[in-house]
């Protein structure tokens, strides 16, 4: 056969690869193989380098130092079109799709030559149904993408890849915001395309993942390859500690004697955009040195119950006290009150991605005695000083106060909003998807910020689709199926399988009953 | 008094002075709409239209034949804009601060090089204008002929360009990479294209339509150039792109009804003789333009990426 002369020379292979952003060295001196019809795993913390070489392959950035081959041959740098001409495509971390265009046409873009006359629509249509049954990726050519979901635009960006026949494909954290059916459904597919012969970069912080589906892991460390392994022979705790340079546990939550209720909800009903997002009867008490865990599958009115915590909705029916007063829908008096708040998206509603660090940092206390002189005028320095304090304190990775906000990685600006929420002693805490996109690393950190702030006497609300999560760290647990929530019940009585069942909607009726 | 206005709108005149009114709206109100679909929002349009208006006028002053001044007023067009576009496109600076400034430079430029060229010219000199071409057949319907189909072959140019332009947008690979330029740039460069080429040639091509709008009015809606011709005529497209909600089809309409009230109000002033102030009637298509801008804007979906720069290598 073939393979073995075809093993010989791997598909694509980096070449000391080295890329600066000013003084910090983002790729530093990468060299990595891929071959034909294997998954490989790149592994590292935030920040650690990954997109950054992804964009690199890619052409969006141009390396100072390395090359890239693919096939034996080099690839122009810093050319997107050399690189799919190349056979490469790249599923971004950030969907790149407009959202005002159809599925087609977010598709289509650049594969006619551009002064064509007219657009061969019909023939697009065939090709993407073909491709649609024969992967397992549906979508609807003629839907805006602005009215899909996570998954579908996920499929329309990996159908874009396939449509140009990608040889390589990129995918940089593709499972961060799927749920974890929409993330079997992927693996599926992916089998499918590697038995075809394509090879696969994969870009993940879930450990599992990686050990199930994936051949070999690179591991990246600040920028350098720490190591690289054969999937079958990792195991969870090598590679985290490879990855961090040191042993990595998650913390769990010891008991502790609640105090007075922090948010007390009864019979409360919120009309939502959907049906499956609107909340119905929905009652629970949150008490101090308490974490309730909130598990559901994404879209079962976990954002209505955020919005209505966080004071950007109000009830229609039904009690909501937040912190010994009634709920009311603005935001900034429940901040003055003593909600923290870590919303679900950070790039949208977390931070200003065009601000500096240190007005981010501050943006929920400016007439806050500390930093505001006469309550009005903010005292820069006073301001900056509290910000370098705080990038201490919570260890964010950054040039300084005074950089961009949107140049911090993922985990780095969760830790911003962390260091935000928490410097202000929050009593309740709405911690939505905390760990969404962190490292291990982070994620530890992140967790036993957590529970440090419940012992320090807050009460927490904790949604997350991630059950290990949510058994390690809540002291009762309760679970929303079409806007329904079931009574909180304490960790301890409960199993994985039980959570999961509920979460499908399973035993919602019968546990109602209860 | 509303019979009165009955009657106007029934009389052929009205409504051939309404598509005349309308020709450089409409050729203005495409070149900003091409612009800002691309994502490059372009307030040098009033005074690139004051270029193109004397560039084009000159050109036959000065012996040249029709169409070419045509030619010559969106050559410089399109030199303007690619003047806008290496600020606002390449160097990703202010498009409000560039707009302005390319307003003002352009319009002054205009003045100055016509009275270098004729600093003598006391009465504003003439040349001959596009006259009117009766299309055989169709001009001889009545109202609807005279009105449509006698005018002159620059506003039959601009009343096609409407589906050329839509049918460039929305059916050709060009149209939808100029459309995703300004819905997300960075889409497009992930699918192989240059954003910042396709955006500068977007704008070239723009201001070429707004210049010729500016050339209508010295070419065939008058015979001469003088100062303040253009008259906030290029703000009334920029407010006509939102009004339209970024469509072509729309953009005509809109650059009607705005064009029929002005015609509207010239015969209206007529018949209320001294009894109301003429700036009230000078006035009235703009206000109702406001109060029809307040209606469709707030439904208005605008390009995602309109006035955000792209940078190549910025964090994607
Ligand atoms: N365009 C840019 N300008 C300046 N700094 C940048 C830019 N792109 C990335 N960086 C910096 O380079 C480093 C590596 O970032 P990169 O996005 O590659 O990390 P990552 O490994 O993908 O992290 P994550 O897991 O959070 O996605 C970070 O410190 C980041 O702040
Ligand atoms: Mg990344």
């Amino acid at each position: 056969m073939t393979e073995k002369s075809v093993s010989v020379m791997p598909l694509l292979s980096f070449r000391g690869i080295t890329k600066r952003f000013g003084p910090l060295v983002a790729n530093d001196a990468i060299s990595l193989d891929l071959n034909q019809g294997e998954v490989l795993a790149l592994l590292g913390e935030n920040g650690a380098g990954k997109t950054t070489l992804m964009n690199i392959l890619f052409g969006h950035y141009v390396a100072e130092e390395g090359e890239i081959l693919v096939d034996g041959a080099p690839l122009p740098p810093g050319s997107t079109d050399a690189a799919i001409q190349a056979g490469i495509g790249m599923v971004h971390q950030h969907f790149t799709l407009a959202e005002n265009l159809t599925v087609l046409e977010n598709i289509t873009l650049g594969t006619e030559p551009l002064f064509a006359w007219r657009r061969d629509i019909k023939a697009a249509r065939t090709k993407i149904a073909d491709m649609a049954a024969e992967y397992g990726l549906h979508a609807d050519p003629d839907k805006l993408v602005g009215a899909l979901s996570v998954g579908e635009r996920q499929r329309v960006e990996i159908l874009k890849a396939l449509y140009r026949d990608a040889r390589i494909l990129i995918l940089d954290e593709p499972t961060a915001v799927l749920t974890p059916q929409e993330s079997d459904s992927l693996f599926e597919t992916l089998k499918k395309l590697t038995a075809k012969g394509l090879a696969v970069i994969f870009i993940s912080h879930k450990l599992n993942e990686i050990l199930n589906h994936t051949n070999r892991v690179v591991v990246l460390r600040r920028g350098a390859v720490a190591g690289t392994v054969t999937t079958s022979e990792a195991d969870r705790a090598g590679l985290a500690r490879m990855m961090v340079g040191e042993e990595v546990n998650r913390p769990k939550v010891t008991s502790m004697m609640p105090g007075n209720a922090v948010l007390r909800l009864t019979h409360v009903d919120c009309q939502s955009d959907s049906e499956a997002q609107s909340l119905k009867d929905v009652s629970l008490e949150i008490r101090a040195h308490e974490i309730i865990g909130l598990a559901g599958v994404a879209g079962n009115g976990q954002r209505t119950l955020a919005n209505l915590l966080s004071g950007l909705t109000t009830a229609d029916a039904g009690d909501v006290e937040i912190l010994g007063a009634p709920g009311v829908a603005d935001p900034t008096e429940l901040v003055r009150r003593g909600v923290g708040r870590i919303p679900e998206d950070r790039h949208a509603t977390g931070v200003v991605g065009e601000m500096p660090l240190w007005e981010n940092l501050i943006s929920e206390d400016r007439r806050g005695a500390e930093i505001a002189r006469a309550g009005f005028v903010i005292d820069k320095r006073r301001a900056l000083e509290r910000s370098k304090r705080l990038i201490e304190e919570f260890d964010i990775r950054c040039e300084g106060p005074e950089a961009e906000t949107r140049l911090l990685s993922g985990g780095n600006m969760q830790k911003l909003i962390l260091a935000r929420v928490l410097s202000r002693g929050p009593e309740f805490i709405l911690a939505n998807q905390p760990v969404r996109g962190l490292d291990e690393g982070a994620i530890a950190y992140v967790q036993s910020r957590l529970l440090q702030a419940r012992a320090d006497g807050a009460g927490v609300l904790l949604i997350s689709e991630d059950l290990d999560e949510l058994f390690a760290l809540s002291d009762r647990i309760a679970v929303m199926y079409h806007g329904r929530m079931t009574p909180p019940q304490d960790t301890a009585g409960l199993t994985v399988g039980d959570v999961g069942l509920l979460m499908s909607g399973h035993e919602a009726e019968s546990a109602h009953a209860h | 008094m509303i019979g009165d206005i009955f009657e106007i709108l029934l009389t052929a005149g009205f409504w051939a002075a309404t598509i005349r009114i309308v020709s450089p709206l409409i050729l203005g109100t495409l070149g900003e709409l091409i612009c800002e679909r691309a994502g490059v929002l372009n307030l040098g349009i009033e005074g690139i239209m004051t270029m193109g208006a004397m560039a084009g006028w000159m050109w036959v002053f000065q012996g040249g034949d029709l169409w070419g001044g045509i030619v010559f007023a969106a050559f410089i067009g399109a030199l303007f804009g690619l003047f806008h576009a290496s600020f606002t496109v390449y160097l990703g600076l202010s498009q409000h601060v560039t707009g302005i400034g390319i307003t003002l430079f352009a319009s002054s430029l205009s003045y100055y090089v016509f009275r270098m060229l004729l600093p003598d010219a006391t009465t504003p000199p003439k040349i001959v204008p596009f006259q009117p071409y009766a299309i055989p057949g169709l001009s001889d319907i009545p109202v609807i002929g005279e009105a449509l189909f006698s005018q002159t072959p620059l506003t039959y140019l601009a009343l096609l360009s409407v589906p050329a332009v839509w049918y460039v947008l929305e059916r050709t690979p060009l149209g939808l990479a100029v459309r995703m330029a300004g819905e997300n740039p960075v889409a497009v460069e992930s699918q192989g294209i240059d954003v910042l080429a396709v955006r500068t040639g977007a704008v070239m091509v723009g201001s070429a339509f707004m210049a010729i709008g500016g050339a209508f009015i010295t070419m065939s809606a008058f015979d001469a150039f003088y100062f303040g011709m253009i008259n906030g005529r290029g703000w009334i497209c920029v407010a006509l792109v939102i009004f339209a909600s970024w469509r072509p089809g729309k953009a005509l309409l809109g650059a009607l009804l705005f064009a029929g009230l002005d015609a509207l109000q010239v015969r209206a002033q007529q018949l209320a003789g001294a009894q109301i102030p003429y700036q009230f009637f000078l006035m009235a298509p703009y206000v109702l333009s406001i109060a029809a801008m307040v209606v469709m804007a707030r439904r208005a979906s605008y390009p995602k990426a309109l006035l955000v720069p792209f940078r190549r290598g910025d964090r994607v």
